[in-house]
Parts: structure tokens; sequence; C-alpha cells
């Protein structure tokens, strides 16, 4: 963390003087991580149409939370401990139970996803209001700060950014013949189950850590906005990995910044630059037709 | 069940030709629904076979149990040229889903993600550039590298697999209704494309349809196939035939053919 203090004290910004404001300085180092992350798997979750599956991963990573939550209040061994880690672990099982369920069953994947959505999001409130809890302690996930975010936290997304980056590259090309032509791919011996469970695994992840900073309203649009505007004007996966890339990255930058200066959610303003570019791509997706 | 029926081989004789599959007596049941049995039929290289059949008759069933991807019952033996059995090698074209016309998914791609295991999302190393390249000549459709799939035409896209399906040069070809979703033009040159696949490669070429009107110009063989193998022989055979009526509630004689 020293040598990225060091790192941004270069920069031209008021909160980039030397000695303070570190959670701004956390923050940005935060965004760098993550975006690409979302970026990355943006191209995939548009390609498979898995949009509404990571947005029902965000309503179990919020229940998740919410059994972390009335488990640190009920036993002794888990207070204190943080209810994220809860919510990784239901999270993961969710999507994990979700691709094995989706293969076995013959329904529309979108039925499936409806399925445990809406049995997560039930579970979420049934728990958050047991006992005539109030549901107002958890509306700070809804929104998200990103000013909140801990060192420990990134340096665990740096990993996962990581595991992303090496799953990609060996099984890209499978996890796209099989959604783009499940019969080719099967006739060639492709069987993409495990890969695909880590690959829902990992948005599992990344949706629950990142929920408590960019909030859970708009955490899937990260998952969906810079895959789609991509897709407007991409002709081949390069230019569609790079556009989602570079547009996941310029957006977090531009969004912290807005949210710095004129305070508003930082979540919320990145997916507002996101918004634009797709609606930039989408305008330039005429001409190439 | 004898297929030669009205072939010029005699039934259970072995193959005349150099290479050969047999399959004898295969049988496919899912659950206790029997879907094949007592199936034979003969590929030879050098030959199109072509598969005909009503909708559910199980003619995807019989190419997935050719290709080794269903449990059966009975025998698939593969003899090489020159009389050695192995496995043999086979390109298979499924069925095209229809794409989404925006999906950046580019003819490169889609080839090299399934020869390759360089990651599609790198630039593309020349010397893999220059393989799909020469695979995609083997169709004459080099020219269609650099264009997504979604813009493809039916006939383009039928080429595009094809060249896949080429790579490595199979013993036996097999495709699932190519015919349809292209156009009379696209028709024409993918039944030409395939002629002269047959006899550079010398491979054998088992395909289905639906379209049995241009059947007696590209095909050496005709299996009329429910449940079993009904009719089987030459296409103006087994399209005159009893059976081929039956199956099609047709009355009226030679309706089509």
């Amino acid at each position: 963390m020293e040598l990225w203090y060091a790192i941004v004290d270069l920069l031209p910004f008021d909160w980039a003087q030397p000695g303070s404001m570190y959670f701004m300085k956390n923050a940005l180092l935060a965004v760098l991580v993550i975006s690409p992350l979302f970026g990355l798997l943006s191209t995939m979750v548009v390609e498979s149409r898995m949009s509404f599956f990571s947005d029902a991963l965000g309503h179990s990573a919020f229940t998740g939370i919410a059994i972390g939550t009335l488990l640190s209040a009920a036993w002794k061994t888990f207070s204190g401990a943080d209810p994220m880690w809860v919510a990784v672990l239901f999270a993961v099982g969710f999507a994990l139970l979700f691709t094995y369920v989706r293969r076995k069953t013959s329904l529309a994947s979108d039925t499936v996803i409806g399925v445990f959505s809406s049995t997560a999001v039930a579970l979420g409130i049934f728990l958050a209001t047991f006992g005539g809890g109030s549901f107002t302690k958890y509306n700070a996930l809804l929104i998200g700060d990103i000013l909140s975010v801990e060192p420990g936290k990134i340096g665990l997304m740096a990993l996962i950014l990581v595991v992303v980056i090496v799953l990609w590259v060996r099984s890209f090309n499978q996890l796209m013949l099989a959604s783009v032509h499940p019969a080719l791919a099967d006739s060639r011996g492709i069987r993409v189950f495990w890969q695909e469970a880590v690959f829902s695994a990992a948005i599992a992840v990344v949706v629950t850590v990142t929920m408590t900073w960019v909030g859970l309203l708009v955490i899937n649009s990260l998952l969906v906005l810079p895959g789609a505007a991509a897709r407007n004007v991409a002709r081949n996966m390069k230019q569609y990995h790079l556009i989602s890339l570079l547009s996941a990255l310029a957006a977090g930058i531009a969004g912290l910044l807005t949210s710095y200066y004129i305070g508003s959610s930082a979540g919320a303003s990145i997916t507002l630059y996101l918004a634009i570019f797709f609606a930039v791509t989408f305008c330039f997706r005429k001409q190439r037709l | 069940m004898s297929v030669h029926k009205h072939d010029d081989l005699p039934a259970g004789a072995g193959c005349s030709r150099a290479c050969c599959l047999r399959a004898e007596g295969l049988g496919v049941t899912a659950g206790d629904q029997v879907i094949l049995h007592d199936v034979d039929f003969h590929l030879h290289c050098g030959e199109i076979t072509a598969l005909i059949g009503p909708n559910g008759a199980g003619k995807s069933t019989l190419f997935k149990t050719v290709l080794g991807q269903l449990p059966h019952t009975g025998t698939i033996d593969f003899q090489q040229a020159g009389g050695k059995h192995t496995r043999p090698l086979i390109g298979y074209v499924p069925q095209s889903p229809s794409f989404d016309r925006g999906d950046p998914v580019s003819v490169l791609d889609l080839f090299s993600a399934s020869i390759d295991h360089w990651p599609v999302f790198l630039p593309t190393p020349r010397r893999l550039r220059a393989r799909v390249s020469e695979c995609l000549s083997r169709v004459h459709a080099e020219a269609l590298i650099d264009k997504r799939i979604g813009a493809l035409s039916g006939g383009e896209l039928q080429r595009v697999l094809l060249a896949m399906a080429l790579e490595p040069v199979p013993h036996i070809l097999i495709l699932d209704e190519p015919l349809s979703g292209v156009d009379i033009e696209g028709e024409k040159q993918l039944l030409d494309m395939l002629d002269e696949v047959r006899t550079q490669y010398d491979l054998s070429i088992l395909l289905s349809t639906h379209d049995f009107a241009t059947l007696e110009e590209y095909a050496d063989k005709v299996i009329l196939l429910q449940s079993t193998v009904l009719e089987a022989g030459k296409p103006a055979q087994v399209l005159s035939s009893q059976a081929f009526r039956d199956v099609f509630h047709l009355t009226l004689g030679r309706g089509v053919g």
C-alpha cells in the first residue's frame, strides 16, 4: 500500500497530497482492480445471456449478509466476524447449485433463475426481519460506499482478478464455443460444467465482496453494461474484450472522481458513465450495418 | 433386417470397396422408449449417403450414436483402406442455431477456438491465422475469415462449419440437415463443395435432409429411417418404394422425386 500511496501522491489532485485522504486513495486503487474484473466478467455474462443470473446473485449476496449478521448475533464464535465471509460462502453455494440445477433440468434458464432469485430474496428479507428486526440497517448495502473500502479487501479482489485471468486464458475458448454453438461444442467433446461453475462462483465472490462498495441496486449494471456497450461496435472477440475492459476502467475512474467532487454515490456515478458509453456505441452501431 | 435389399451389394457380405463403416443391429433406448432398433447400414468412402425420414424418426439420434455420444446396442465397425480396423475419425457439421446478429464472434474466433488453445481474445498469432485461412480455402471461404458469424448467410455458415469438420481430414463426414436455411444458390454451391470434398479426400459422407427433389442429383444411396431402416438403396428406388409413400403419406404415386 505504501508504494501505491507514493504513486498517487504524484497525481495533481487536491486529495492526492501526501499524508491525507487515504480513503480516497484506497478507493481509487479498488476501482483500478475491480473495474477490469467487471469488464472481463461482463464479456461472458453478456455473451452467454447471464445478466439475469448475475442480478439473482446480488440478491443472494444480500441474503448471505443477513445470515452472517444473524449468526454473529446468535453465537459467540461468530461475533465480531465479518458477515461478508458468510455471504461469500452462501453466494458461491448459490452459484454452484444454480449451475447444477440448470444443467439437470429441462426448464428454461430464466425460469430457473427466477426460482432461485425469488427464493434468495424471500429468505433474505425473512432473516433480516426475523423476530421483528428492522430492515433499515441493511439500507447501506443497497447504495454502497466505495470510500469504506479496506486494503485487505483490495488484496482479495486483486487475487480474484488473477484467478479470473487464469480462468479466461485456459477456458474462454471453450466457454465461448459452448455458448455460441452448443451442438458444435458438444461434437468436439467440450464439457464446460466445471468452467461454468468456476465462472459463476467468481461472479458470486466479486458481487458479494464489492456489494458493500458499489451497492446492491446498481452492481448488476457493472456486469452487463461494459459488455453490452462493447457488443454494439465490436466485430470480433479481441475488440469486444478491449472495449469492454476500457469502458469499465474509464467509467470506474470517472465515476469515482465525479462522486468525490459532487458527493454522489460512486456506484451510481460509474453506472451512469457506462450508460453513456452504451448510448454512444449504440449510435455508432447503425453505421456498421 | 437387411439394408441392401435393393443395393447391388449382397446383404451382410462385407464391403467390396476399400474402406467402409459397418453398423449392425444398432439400438438406442431412452427410458423405456425405443428410439432406434435393428439399424443396419454400410457407408463406403467416396459415396454420399442421404438419411431421410420424418421428424422424430431418430436421424439425429443415429448421428449421435455413430459419433459415439450415446450408449447403444449392436456394433459399429470401421475398416480403413487396406483392411485395418480402427476407430474412424468423424467430422461433424451440426445443425446451426440462429445466431444473435450482433454477436461479436468472427469466423476466425469460432474457428480458432475449436482447433487451438490460443485464447481468442488475445492477438492471433500469424501461424494460427494462416492455418485457419488454409482450412477455409478448402471450401473456398478464405474471404470470410474476418466476417462475424451473425452476418454470414446460411450457405456461407455451412461452408465454414464444413471447413471446421474437415480439420483434421476425417474418414467420415456427417452433416445434420446442411440444406435447411440455405437458399437455392447456396444449396448448389454446398453440394458442389461436398462433391469436390468427397473426390479430393475420398471420404464417406452421411447427411440428413428433408429436400427430396435434388436427392437423385447428388446422393449415391438413400436410407429411409423410422426407428429402423425401412428402405435403403439408390435414390430412385427408395423414393418410389411403398415404404416411402407410407411414411410421407403420399397417396398419389410418385408425387416427389
